[in-house]
């Protein structure tokens, strides 16, 4: 039996191994560049245009419900320029100073940047373990092991230096969710347990605990509302600043900075270090790496780590940022179509790389907050279904985005030109 | 039977598997004094009786058993850990928590939705491909379940719950073709492929239920599947109250069970099944079409996780909300792994993941509802440490994930 076998690896290349996506990983090195936003944009055209099918389905114009998302969104104060006009006595005054920073449009955004941060992250965190060849679907779990940290130190530890205390939540939140996906990937390299279910799993642990945690009698339960399931709010020291809009009105904290910076340290360690060349050399060929002398198991467990780093600092970002507080509720909820899962999307939609994981992350951020009750206006569509219409444009995002729909145009053009 | 037979013959009774096992009943033998209606009220018994287990257990594990000897061990301690916990808390809670009958009863409940969704997902990874859209499939059957029986109710009468359960099963049959094709054909990821599906069961049945039921909810007066009494079973001890009346879909789903242990394992198409989750080239060498027998198998799972979806609305808790299954795809996929792809095993799974739920309800009712809570990780935890390898490793149909390529 094992003769067979080897006969047969010997005549055809070996079967790659679980979990690595190889067409997507052939795309770019294919169609490099501009040309790699092709079959993305594709994709997100599609998956809206097919969102409108089920918003005309049941008697509803589409054209309007997507004005409406995009005015809630906030990403028409970028067209504002000049635009901006206001009443003034005896008439309108247009005001040319661009790009008003108290208009309705800026606090949009502002919501949406809030909301796009943590999916940067989250996308990061599923991006970098494609890199090393594993679906980490433990983000969410990861993003709950940070946020339950973040909260727990940010309630308590009352008169600590400001910077300190921030600093030690998102380092906490950090480390906690790179342990927890840690799990996953000592798992893995020692035992070879299959990534995706063992960090399944995980989530759901998370997400049973921190519902124990934050439930009613729970040990982090609110200690002044006994029959909440609801943290205790962070201390002001523990959060972080606000830089753009009021903090009364939850304006936009400087963790969306963190971001952007954890965007380039991902594109510095993938692109510019040993370990990301290792992650990467696992990541497109296991048995080639082992003969080049790259510890297998080591980068996995590295690259996991390193994935649920991201993922928890994004919960813990979350928490100091603007959420301040956790309740069971959030939890509870988060099992379906939380944070983490919206990064796979991202990253999915985004191919791994970092403008593309940017840009994806600001899509599916603007789409669910121009989609919330707080943004879209009930008379046009209700936000519960618009909720469930961003969930819908997400599934056929993830499903149509491994279809290498550019892949086919470009196939397409090539065919007709011959 | 012969060979079950000359398997228990050949076994001796200091064989160190034979031993492993006592000690794992000792292990649960430990727990079950201290509980009523025995209740041991000191803390010498368990102990001493958990530690005979484990003892058991070293004694099995040094006799490369490790399975059934960690098993041991494992329930040993499990053992010691709760009857310590149950002498130390006081009798009147553990009544009111441990009535046997009706956990009895509750573990059914609880388990049936998860071997629906495990016997699907068996099928589906058995042929090779990977589904962790079983959540997804579920909450489908679950929606279209409800929305078929109240279709129904007008021209159907009392058999409408009969058009909510076939509607369901066609739903997911439906959502289980596209990832099918997905991954049979297109050949992309089938994680990635579960998971679009899970968001897409997700936002389309939220936005249908928004959409028809959204203010009220489902009606009240929902036909639910019909429960089986059987009367003069009811008044047996123990036995009544937990078999004695039950819902047509439980009893279906053991039907189901043995259904598809003897598809799977003792026919030719059950062979062929598993010749191409194992080796799709060699099946397709000797004339088997990989391609045919993956479409059969996904859509037959898509089929029959969506009947147990059916269940949790019209047969469990007769109404539906936006993500009800909460998980339960995934305890289902859970306990699929933990019965490592095997009918009964699986069967088994599902009863401990059910049992614990059932307990997990049970709990609030003399401790407060935070250990309830806690408890429902349990599922999770349990599978994570099979899959670690602790207790005898899972390991999954060899070719399942990857696309099939022909020549």
């Amino acid at each position: 039996m094992t003769d067979e076998l080897s006969a047969e690896e010997a005549i055809e290349p070996p079967p790659p191994p679980d979990g690595i996506p190889q067409p997507q990983q052939h795309f770019r090195s294919r169609f490099g560049g501009l040309k790699g936003a092709i079959a993305p944009l594709l994709t997100t055209i599609l998956a809206f245009f097919m969102g409108g099918l089920v918003v005309l389905l049941t008697g509803k114009n589409p054209l309007r419900v997507y004005k409406a998302v995009w005015d809630g969104t906030g990403l028409n104060w970028f067209v504002h320029v000049g635009h901006h006009s206001a009443r003034v006595p005896f008439g309108t005054a247009h005001m040319w100073f661009p790009w008003d920073t108290a208009s309705i449009a800026a606090q949009n955004l502002q919501q949406t940047l809030l909301v796009t941060t943590p999916i940067i992250l989250t996308g990061l965190a599923v991006a970098f373990a494609f890199r090393c060849g594993m679906f980490n679907i433990g983000g969410q779990g990861q993003y709950f092991a940070g946020t339950i940290f973040a909260v727990w130190l940010g309630s308590s530890f009352n008169g600590m230096a400001p910077w300190l205390h921030v600093l030690l939540c998102l380092a906490v939140g950090t480390v906690a969710g790179a342990v927890w996906a840690g799990i996953a990937g000592i798992l893995k390299a020692t035992v070879g347990a299959h990534e995706v279910i063992s960090t399944i799993m995980l989530n759901w642990i998370a997400i049973w605990v921190g519902s124990y945690l934050f439930g009613q009698g729970g040990p982090l339960q609110n200690s002044a509302q006994k029959s909440i399931p609801i943290s205790n709010d962070i201390f002001d020291g523990a959060k972080l600043p606000v830089f753009w809009g009021l903090k009364l009105l939850q304006g936009l904290s400087i963790g969306i900075f963190i971001a952007l910076a954890m965007l380039i340290v991902y594109w510095i360690v993938i692109n510019r270090t040993t370990l990301g060349f290792e992650v990467r050399a696992v990541g497109f060929n296991p048995e080639a790496a082992r003969y080049g002398g790259v510890s297998v198991a080591r980068n996995y467990f590295l690259a996991m780590a390193i994935s649920g780093a991201f993922a928890g600092l994004a919960g813990a970002v979350d928490i100091t940022g603007w959420e301040y507080r956790i309740g069971q509720n959030d939890i509870q909820l988060g099992g379906s179509s939380g944070i983490g899962f919206i990064g796979l999307a991202a990253a999915l939609l985004g191919r791994n790389t970092t403008l593309g994981v940017g840009f994806a992350s600001l899509l599916f951020g603007a789409l669910i907050n121009g989609t919330s009750g707080r943004q879209l206006d009930p008379s046009i569509f209700r936000p519960d279904l618009a909720g469930n219409l961003t969930t819908i444009i997400q599934g056929l995002v993830i499903l149509f985005v491994g279809l290498n729909l550019g892949g086919v145009w470009v196939w397409l053009k090539r065919r007709r030109g011959a | 039977m012969n060979a079950v037979a000359a398997r228990v013959g050949g076994i001796g009774w200091t064989h160190p598997r034979t031993i492993g096992i006592v000690g794992i009943v000792l292990g649960a033998l430990a727990f079950w004094l201290a509980l009523p209606p025995l209740a041991s009220r000191t803390a010498a018994l368990p102990v001493a009786i958990g530690i005979l287990a484990v003892a058991a257990g070293i004694w099995t594990f040094s006799r490369d058993e490790r399975r059934v000897g960690g098993g041991a061990i494992a329930a040993g301690l499990l053992g010691i850990a709760f009857g310590v916990l149950a002498t130390r808390s006081s009798s009147t809670h553990l009544d009111q928590v441990v009535v046997w009958s009706a956990l009895g009863a509750a573990t059914l409940r609880y388990a049936t939705p998860l071997i629906y969704a495990a016997i699907g997902g068996l099928f589906c990874e058995r042929s090779g491909v990977i589904n962790v859209a079983l959540e997804g499939m579920l909450l489908t059957g679950a929606f279209f379940g409800i929305w078929g029986a109240i279709w129904a109710q007008s021209w159907a009468g009392g058999a409408a719950w009969l058009v909510g359960v076939g509607s369901a099963a066609l739903a997911g049959m439906v959502l289980a073709t596209v990832h099918a094709i997905w991954a049979i054909h297109l050949k992309v990821d089938q994680i990635i492929s579960g998971f679009a599906l899970n968001f897409l069961a997700l936002g389309i049945t939220g936005y249908l239920f928004i959409d028809k039921y959204g203010d009220t909810g489902t009606p009240g007066d929902v036909p639910g599947i019909p429960d089986v009494h059987i009367h003069f079973l009811q008044n047996w001890y123990f036995v009544g109250p937990i078999i004695g009346q039950l819902n047509l879909m439980i009893w279906l789903s053991f039907v189901l069970l043995v259904g598809t242990y003897i598809l799977v394992f003792r026919t030719p198409f059950g062979l062929r099944l598993r010749a191409v989750g194992e080796h799709p080239r060699a099946a397709d060498t000797v004339g088997i079409s990989v391609y045919k027998v993956r479409y059969v198998a996904v859509i037959a799972s898509g089929a029959i996780a969506a009947m147990g979806g059916a269940y949790l609305s019209i047969g469990f808790v007769h109404s539906f909300n936006e993500g009800m299954t909460n998980g339960t795809g995934f305890i289902g996929l859970a306990a699929l792994v933990f019965g490592k792809w095997r009918p009964f095993p699986t069967w088994g799974a599902t009863l401990l993941f059910g049992f614990s739920s059932a307990l997990a309800d049970r709990l609030p009712n003399a401790y407060g509802n935070q250990w309830g809570t806690l408890f429902q990780a349990l599922p999770y935890l349990l599978t994570l440490v099979a899959v670690a390898g602790v207790i005898g490793r899972s390991i999954g149909p060899a070719a399942a994930g990857r696309p099939y390529e022909k020549q």
